[in-house]
């Protein structure tokens, strides 16, 4: 090799510096940063939630029957005397659970779906495409009504897993749009027509190709569907579709009598509404933040 | 000089515009230079760090002069441009130091108001990607006609017949009709036309041209740039050419500027620059460049080494790192030094180098048995290959129209052999290369690799001939795959093939990186911390892990810098020795296909036109394509380019939709007889190995 030599400053391998990752995130996407901290709360509220109630949260006490905030409740107390906060505390448990496994599982479906329609194309793409279509037509919380209605009540480790394939289903086409249109831009890249040209499996093209660099869209993707999947999950136990009474869940606390209490006891429905909110707003902000730093055209 | 705008713009040689009447010249009686511009450093802030893109650049430009920027990719040759201009991104670059003078007058300092005066009406730009950079969704007219009534205050009838009268300069024909068109209705080179015209609405006194003609075919350039010189010299507008290829610099630059890693090294007139290269990256450069009129019996020469990191640049002269030449005195940065009148070089050596590198320099000598082993069995056998796309039609939309991106192509391929595949953009040769690899699926003919037709093959047959067949493609920057390390990259071939067991996958994968020029450390990198050539030969080492026998090189080397270039190909035909591989070479560089095949075939709208050993053809070619190919195509020597004969082919590459009847070259054929017309010509061969399809050849 005379003619490839190298010059020695080539030869030590300096290695391109790498920024560490969160302090970038947190120097480039404050806001973002911010959302981030009031999720890893949620996480913390839902995890440590047996240590952080002062109260068990199905434990009534007709003594203190719609009490207002005070030093003891520091949220009130509901109609039949349950810890406002110790059931908003649980019901992080519920929101997080339902939200991430059922963003997860309709966006890695939808993912998956959505790669292979853009990379076969042709009449494979058509049909599948097609199926999103109808799929898309349906407004989401009727179809996640229907898959509730038709299948009822599974629990799986006190779960409900019909009510979370219920609020995975309706992201499934939007995910599968998303990933197709990726898919499409990244399938006319070189390195696929290398990866055929070398023989591999459509599998392998697939998976180790061209989900990598779907990757970012994804975890955006993720991110704003779990906010909508707890905002799902609270419409739908509103409307007494989705989690039952006892079981502490946000949408929950909003339903039923509390509707009755609200001039009497506005804190019944305040705080409720607000972790809602607040848990939606955060997953929105974080997710905003994430698709704006993956962008690589928004870095340097 | 609002009120007779009109005046102004119709009669350049009157007297000063406005911007100039504060202005005194410094010679009594002489106008200042066009631009002038001193000492002119611009840096980058980035998260990084702060990138010295250009440092102490000084250049002048006088009235009716073309004056070249030449420089590869980031050395700041660009950005000076939109310095000049003011359109540098506001947000991270700062102009740290320096002048920038037009006509005598400041233009730094000069507040957005008072620059928007200036641009489009005294100084216009044309930029690279002529279908960028006009509006989609407006009209051809209204873009024209837009700085005419927005600097000259043009009445919508003035504008109009001024807007006809520049379409009609720029050679487009019917401009009464093209006013109305949008640009998608053009090809590229009307469109560079209408950006020129654009330019030259309002008269300007300077035009900068950043790369006008790197997006357009070698035929379509010489069009564009025969314009652009016979304009500056009718209409005395000073044009800047901004580019890195020497061809064109030669043939059309008075004055060279050569830019590296930020810095103005070399400036002098062409002749002399070409003729006596004082700085050693000049020499490099002009010793890297494959040339049309040099066989491939000559090795490149190369630069080694990469450009520096301008974040962080080595101290001194920014060259020292690859200069052969260097010395202690190389750690200062190194003065201008003028070697003849107007000829000047920045290095401590200056006027030394000549006598210093006869006295070093062995006669590179590739290695004689570089001829092509001509007999014994085609390795690949292209047999009567068409490739037809349907456009259009599909359900409920009628029938579809038929690409003939290929059509009825016959070639073959010896092994050891490399066969060149020239011809413009969309003449088939890329589809060629994927119809050889099975991407697309020939829609008639045969393609008989080893002995075996490729057709009817089904999947898991073909991944057996893969092991034996593969491909390096034109882009580095996209053919790997981002989310892998070079490592995985170049081990998955041999993985998933099961050429080695998995132990051993990593100890060669460490071999293979060796063998192309890299280090084993490189395996834990990921694509985009290595440079451009770095890349491409991560992509030449994958399509070795296989082991194969035959490459296909869609434009491998197409997207690299010249010193870059020379080094890459190099390695090919180094590769080809060591290994015996043959390879099928599409490109549309002649240069670079004349330096590196042994034989090359011309392909015109989906047909092979002439086909011939790579000396022969250039030497005497008989297709009056080839003919215009070759005449179109510069070579960087001002001397040869000054004396040689330009006949250059008019009109552009017809649709391949919709074909012409006969021979498909003879709209645009200036030996075209009615006998073209009529019947597709036959392939003769005129003499043994070289082959023909024209009736006149």
């Amino acid at each position: 090799m005379a003619d490839v030599t190298f010059t020695p400053s080539a030869v030590t391998p300096a290695r391109p510096r790498r920024p560490n990752p969160v302090l970038h995130f947190i120097r480039k996407q404050p806001l973002g940063f911010v959302g981030f901290l009031v999720i890893l709360l949620y996480f913390g509220m839902a995890i440590g939630a047996f240590w952080i109630s002062p109260f068990h949260p199905e434990e009534i006490d007709f003594a203190a029957m719609l009490t207002g905030p005070n030093h003891e409740h520091i949220m009130g107390t509901d109609q039949y005397g349950r810890d406002v906060f110790s059931r908003l505390v649980y019901g992080a448990r519920t929101a997080m659970a339902v939200g991430i496994i059922s963003a997860l599982l309709g966006c890695t479906a939808g993912a998956l779906i959505g790669a292979t329609s853009g990379y076969f194309g042709g009449r494979i793409d058509n049909l599948i495409q097609r199926i999103v279509d109808i799929m898309l037509a349906f407004p989401i919380i009727i179809l996640a009504m229907v898959v509730v209605a038709v299948l009822g009540k599974r629990l799986v480790f006190g779960v409900d897993v019909n009510l979370i394939i219920a609020i995975a289903l309706p992201m499934v086409p939007k995910m599968a749009r998303i990933a197709r249109a990726s898919t499409l831009s990244i399938a006319q890249m070189p390195y696929i027509d290398a990866a055929r040209a070398a023989g591999y499996s459509h599998a392998r093209i697939v998976l180790r190709h061209i989900v990598p660099n779907i990757a970012a869209p994804y975890l955006v993707m993720v991110t704003a569907f779990i906010a909508q999947a707890i905002l799902l999950e609270a419409s739908l136990s509103f409307l007494g579709l989705g989690v039952t009474e006892p079981t502490p869940a946000w949408g929950l606390m909003l339903s039923g009598a509390s509707a009755d209490f609200y001039k009497a006891a506005p804190w019944m429905i305040l705080f409720p509404g607000l972790a809602i909110t607040l848990a939606v707003f955060a997953f929105n902000l974080f997710g905003d933040s994430l698709r704006d730093w993956l962008d690589p055209k928004m870095k340097g | 000089m609002q009120d007779n705008v009109a005046e102004v713009a119709d009669e350049r040689a009157g007297a000063l515009p406005s911007v100039n009447a504060k202005v005194v010249s410094p010679e009594s009686g002489l106008s200042p230079p066009v631009l002038a511009i001193d000492n002119l450093h611009v840096h980058f802030v980035t998260e990084n760090g702060t990138v010295r893109a250009v440092e102490g650049l000084s250049y002048t430009v006088k009235q009716g002069e073309i004056v070249a920027i030449v420089g590869e990719s980031g050395s700041g040759k660009s950005v000076s441009a939109l310095a000049v201009m003011q359109l540098l991104p506001p947000n991270s670059a700062r102009i740290i130091d320096g002048s920038i003078r037009f006509e005598g007058r400041e233009l730094l300092g000069l507040d957005e108001e008072e620059m928007r005066q200036i641009r489009g009406r005294h100084i216009s730009m044309i930029f690279q990607e002529p279908m960028t950079s006009l509006n989609p969704v407006l009209t051809i007219g209204l873009q024209i006609m837009e700085p005419l009534t927005m600097h000259l205050e043009m009445s919508e009838a003035a504008a109009r017949a001024r807007a006809i009268e520049l379409l009609t300069l720029v050679g487009i024909t019917d401009p009464e009709s093209r006013l109305a068109q949008f640009p998608h209705q053009l090809s590229g080179g009307m469109r560079q036309r209408v950006m020129i015209a654009i330019g030259l609405a309002c008269n300007p006194k300077l035009l900068i041209a950043d790369e006008p003609t790197t997006a357009l075919d070698v035929t379509i350039q010489a069009q564009i740039l025969e314009l652009m010189k016979d304009l500056s010299r009718r209409l005395g507008v000073a044009v800047v050419i901004i580019t890195h290829n020497l061809g064109i610099v030669a043939r059309y630059a008075d004055r060279v500027n050569v830019m590296y890693a930020a810095r103005l090294i070399e400036t002098g007139p062409a002749e002399a620059v070409f003729a006596r290269p004082e700085h050693p990256y000049a020499r490099g450069l002009l010793a890297a460049v494959p040339r049309l009129d040099r066989g491939r019996s000559v090795q490149l020469a190369t630069i080694e080494g990469a450009p520096p990191n301008l974040l962080d640049p080595p101290e001194g002269c920014r060259f020292r790192p690859r200069c052969r030449y260097a010395i202690d005195a190389c750690e200062r940065v190194p003065p201008a030094v003028e070697t003849e009148a107007g000829h000047f070089a920045a290095c401590h050596r200056a006027g030394e180098i000549d006598t210093l590198e006869r006295a070093t320099i062995k006669g590179v000598d590739a290695a004689a048995s570089s001829d092509a082993r001509a007999d014994g069995e085609a390795i690949l056998d292209i047999r009567h290959t068409s490739k037809f796309f349907p456009i259009g039609g599909g359900f409920l939309r009628g029938p579809a129209k038929l690409v003939k991106a290929v059509n009825d192509v016959s070639l073959q391929i010896m092994p050891g052999e490399t066969l060149g595949l020239v011809g413009e953009s969309g003449c088939g040769k890329s589809t060629l290369g994927r119809l050889v690899l099975r991407l697309d699926d020939p829609t008639g003919g045969e393609i008989v690799f080893e002995g075996k037709d490729l057709a009817p093959l089904s999947r898991s047959q073909m991944t057996d001939v893969r092991k034996r067949m593969q491909v390096i493609f034109q882009d580095p920057y996209s053919s790997l795959n981002p989310r892998m390390t070079v490592g995985q990259i170049i081990g998955e071939p041999m993985h998933v093939h099961e050429i080695r067991p998995k132990a051993e996958i990593p100890g060669r994968v460490a071999e293979l990186l060796q063998l192309v020029g890299l280090f084993p450390y490189m395996a834990l990198r990921y694509p985009h911390e290595l440079s451009g050539g770095q890349r491409q030969r991560v992509g030449i080492a994958r399509a070795l892990a296989v082991e194969p026998r035959v490459i296909v090189c869609d434009e491998a080397v197409s997207a690299l810098d010249v010193s870059i270039q020379g080094q890459v190909i190099n390695l090919l035909e180094h590769l080809q020795h060591q290994l015996g591989l043959t390879y099928l070479f599409i490109a549309h560089d002649l240069a670079v296909v004349r330096h590196i095949s042994h034989r090359v075939a011309v392909m015109y709208l989906g047909r092979i036109v002439e086909l011939a050993s790579s000396d022969d053809l250039f030497a005497d070619p008989r297709h009056p394509y080839t003919q215009a190919l070759l005449a179109a195509a510069p070579v960087p020597d001002p001397v040869i380019e000054r004396t040689r004969p330009r006949t250059i082919i008019t009109g552009e590459l017809p649709s391949p939709l919709n074909p012409p009847s006969g021979c498909v070259f003879h709209p645009r054929c200036p030996k075209a007889t009615e006998d073209c017309k009529k019947a597709v010509p036959e392939t003769r061969e005129l003499k043994t190995g070289h082959t023909v399809a024209c009736i006149h050849a």
